[in-house]
């Protein structure tokens, strides 16, 4: 003891101490003070795409990160108006018989420069050609590259509508269909209408890279492609000779963010100048910061649960309804959507005309549910599959933990269920194969028209491009929207739709849920962001003060 | 000296193999096709590669495959993730040395701050700074790890905006990924801000390794604590004093060296927690590292990533801490004599 007192005359502690906190001091001071970040916008997204062409893959996480910020389109809808308006086409001219559209292309407008490719030419009709070939043709050079599943055109048809692309001259293009369509100029308005360059594609099959289109693309837009890493960022880099007359800043970034919590919370501490769908269940944390902004607009999408009806017992439509009527859909709403969604009778929501007030819903009564499945022959501890979305998506905030109410209100009709989910992309590519008994997914709709929502979900060619996540196929329910389609007057194609709803109450190939409002937040600083309701972001145009 | 070498290095090469063994053990208890889970290829896909070097030859007996599976661990062929179909050898070549690098600074700050107050603990042995110092000790060593980052998060980033609270740099710098170290990436690199970068760079270290350090920083305290009452109250310190020494000389020729050689082996022992403590936090924090990596790994049922990512943390704790365990042994007088003694 007496030893150590003597070491406490030792004080040559202090003067280093002190030189010490000084320079922590200034470091914090440095550290807290410096707001030297290059310009540059971080959006933080919900998911890697998985690739960056729109036309293969109509997830809305690729189509966000591809379709308004590295290409444009012929035409585009107004985000507000919902008008449709010129975009890479300054006009253009639909004959008498509406078989036959002629598109005036816009001049001078230049493609992305990257590292390995140099354009030498501006845009003109051979790139439209090549665009629209590339889906529209089986034997085209580039079809079966990634995969060669054209999702969105083959779920639509659109290569059996489509008689012949026929350059004119170097900026007017024709288009001839086979029988007069109403929505065809609406279907090359959406978001995966993209216009590619030919000169690239032609640069690759030299180089023999072909598959190189779609991971390093190359297109019109606003901003090109700098480098993507999975499940961590996408950079790009402003356009610098953009056609469009916008402001752009020198970088945006998607910042990939798959917990809704941790976007919420960069949003706050400013690491994120806008975030991806937040959560319901955060909206009111948004309207109560001053520096937050919070969009809102009534959504055109549905979020349902479909039963895959090529697997018994489900291609039973008593099954399906007994397990519709096992379910309380509105406490599912109100435990999910936390309200902000009205429950769904159609699959359409009711701003659409397509939309059929007088369809009975199933209630909920598992008592009758049990009775119905006995009676189906489904015995007491069945087991089946609920597939659920590893992502937030606007018509479904939180897949997992619906199935984990579904879950629930199955094990009270005797039946066991096991949640499966997987990764995004390897989740869509299983359910497109068909593994699946049943899933909860949704749609978000790309354009006003209703047929948008019918015949991708639901149509038999739906199976094959991998969006009719039911694998139902009816050939009355094709007749009925095929022949919507032929007339112009809505009068007249809400007749055939109002039959396609009736058809879909007494099946249920799916059990539409819910139709989901749409949100964006974003930091004060943001301007000129606006929700685009006919599909994915645009960055084009935004400014940071 | 040569005797000692060649039993650590026996030690290491048994451990390895054991763990080596324990990772292709476990693809067979994973649920799924045991190829599957060691290459990381569905069935469908992997009689396309049938041609490739990447088989286990799945006929032969278990020790003929266990030999496959060493020879490609060795050739870099990990296989690939279920989830995000990369090689797996390259993704933890990316992620690990994030992890390293957190941890090494956490370690760093737990020395600068915990030697010190450690020494000023024991120094002021049963008086108020003492007490005052092992109650704050007690209190950061109760704190779970991923509560404190939380916390921190909480009052730091949410609260009063100072520290950004997730990755480890502001996206809108571009730094050219060269060592996969952030700091040494950003002084190699010539086109941007450095001045700005590192200032970013830091700024998104201080929440992490605050919240690792604080743990680290508390266990030195004790055993620097502790270790330095042993030494001081040894008979060669009074040995010391009687030659007429002052303190201070005392403590700098005598103390500090003594003190210090029992706490190495210790610290060494610090390391797994270390690791452990990094792998929540930078979950928490987003920090591209292995820990976080192979959360997401589990989370989303990867086989093939959970036992690379396994098998290559584990390597890296028991060289790290076999290295340590040597260095030791070969510089410590004291050990040296025990172990003639024994012989």
């Amino acid at each position: 003891m007496n030893i150590l007192k003597k070491h406490n005359k030792n004080t040559g502690f202090k003067t280093p101490l002190i030189i010490l906190v000084c320079t922590l001091l200034c470091a914090c001071d440095a550290l807290l003070q410096s707001k030297t970040d290059p310009n540059g916008i971080i959006y933080c997204s919900e998911g890697s795409p998985s690739n960056f062409n729109p036309q293969l893959d109509t997830s809305g996480t690729t189509v966000d990160a591809s379709s308004h910020q590295i290409y444009d389109r012929l035409i585009d809808f107004d985000p507000v108006t919902g008008d449709i308006v010129p975009a890479l086409a300054t006009s253009w001219l639909v004959s008498d018989d509406g078989k036959t559209y002629t598109f005036q292309l816009r001049q001078e407008v230049s493609f992305h420069q990257t590292q390995t490719f140099t354009p030498t030419r501006f845009f003109n009709a051979d790139d439209v050609l090549f665009s629209i070939n590339r889906w529209r043709l089986v034997d085209h050079p580039y079809h079966d590259i990634s995969g060669g599943r054209y999702t969105y055109t083959d779920s639509l048809n659109l290569r059996g509508l489509i008689s012949q692309v026929k350059r004119i001259n170097g900026y007017r293009i024709e288009i001839t269909l086979h029988n007069p369509e109403s929505s065809f100029l609406a279907n090359l308005a959406t978001d995966f209408a993209v216009i590619l360059s030919a000169e690239y594609a032609d640069k690759l099959i030299s180089r023999n890279q072909k598959e190189l289109i779609d991971y390093k693309p190359v297109g019109t837009g606003p901003y090109q492609l700098a480098s993507f890493r999975q499940d961590r960022y996408i950079r790009y880099t402003k356009h610098p000779e953009y056609w469009r007359e916008v402001e752009l800043t020198d970088k945006l970034i998607f910042d990939i963010t798959p917990s809704s919590s941790l976007r919420l919370a960069k949003l706050l501490t400013g690491e994120c100048d806008a975030i991806a769908l937040p959560a319901h269940s955060e909206l009111e944390v948004i309207r109560q910061q001053e520096n937050l902004v919070l969009d809102e607009k009534p959504g055109l999408n549905i979020g349902f649960w479909a039963f895959n009806t090529s697997k018994p017992p489900f291609n039973n439509p008593q099954v399906r309804r007994a397990l519709g009527m096992a379910i309380d859909k509105n406490a599912l709403i109100e435990a999910i959507y936390f309200n902000s969604a009205i429950p769904a009778k159609n699959i359409v929501p009711p701003t659409s005309w397509a939309f059929l007030a007088d369809v009975r819903p199933l209630s909920y009564n598992p008592i009758a549910a049990i009775k119905l499945l006995r009676e189906e022959g489904i015995p007491e501890d069945f087991s089946m599959t609920v597939w659920a979305m590893p992502v937030q998506r606007a018509y479904n905030p939180n897949a997992m933990k619906m199935a984990e109410l579904i879950q629930a209100y199955l094990q009270v009709v005797g039946i066991q269920v096991n949640i499966i989910s997987y990764e995004w992309s390897i989740f869509r590519e299983r359910l497109t194969e068909g593994l699946h008994d049943s899933v909860l997914i949704g749609w978000s709709a790309d354009n006003g028209d209703p047929d948008n929502f019918y015949r991708p979900l639901l149509s038999c060619a739906a199976i094959e491009s991998g969006t009719n996540r039911a694998m139902w196929c009816s050939d009355e329910y094709d007749l009925l929207i095929n022949k919507a389609l032929q007339y112009t007057e809505i009068s007249e194609r809400t007749y055939f739709y109002g039959k396609a709803n009736e058809l879909l109450a007494e099946q249920l190939p799916l059990i539409p849920i819910a139709h989901a409002s749409r949100y964006q937040a974003h930091r004060k600083e943001l301007d000129g962001l606006v929700i685009n309701p006919y599909g994915g972001v645009r960055f084009g145009g935004v400014k940071k003060h | 000296m040569t005797n000692v070498l060649l039993r650590y290095t026996n030690l290491v090469l048994v451990t390895l193999f054991i763990l080596s063994l324990l990772s292709f053990i476990l693809a067979y208890l994973f649920p799924g096709e045991a190829v599957e889970n060691l290459t990381g290829l569905r069935l469908n896909e992997l009689t396309a590669m049938q041609n490739s070097a990447l088989m286990y030859s799945a006929d032969d007996n278990i020790f003929v495959q266990y030999w496959h599976y060493i020879g490609e661990l060795f050739a870099g062929n990990w296989g690939v993730s279920f989830s995000s179909g990369l090689p797996l050898y390259e993704d933890v070549g990316h992620y690990l040395p994030a992890s390293i690098e957190l941890s090494a600074y956490a370690l760093f700050l737990s020395f600068f701050i915990g030697l010190p107050l450690g020494f000023i603990a024991a120094l002021r042995h049963h008086k108020l700074t003492d007490y005052s110092l092992l109650s704050v000790s007690l209190l950061g060593y109760s704190i779970p790890v991923f509560w404190l980052a939380l916390l921190l998060i909480l009052v730091f980033s949410l609260q009063l905006g100072w520290f950004p609270l997730s990755g480890r740099i502001s996206l809108l710098f571009e730094i050219p990924s060269i060592t996969d170290f952030i700091i040494i990436d950003i002084l190699l690199s010539d086109s941007i801000d450095k001045q700005a970068a590192l200032i970013s760079a830091f700024r998104h270290l201080i929440l992490p390794t605050l919240s690792i350090a604080v743990v680290t920083t508390t266990l030195i305290l004790r055993i620097t604590r502790r270790s330095v009452i042993e030494t001081l109250n040894s008979e060669f310190i009074l040995a010391a004093y009687a030659r007429g020494l002052t303190p201070r000389q005392v403590l700098m020729r005598h103390g500090i060296r003594n003190a210090l050689i029992p706490i190495l082996p210790l610290l060494a022992m610090q390391f797994p927690t270390l690791l452990t403590n990094a792998m929540i936090v930078e979950s928490i924090f987003s920090w591209p590292g292995i820990g976080n990596w192979l959360i997401q790994a589990i989370y989303q049922q990867d086989y093939p990533a959970i036992r690379a990512g396994m098998l290559a943390v584990s390597v890296l704790v028991v060289i790290f801490t076999m290295s340590i365990d040597l260095t030791i042994r070969l510089t410590d007088p004291r050990r040296r004599r025990a172990e003639r003694a024994t012989t």
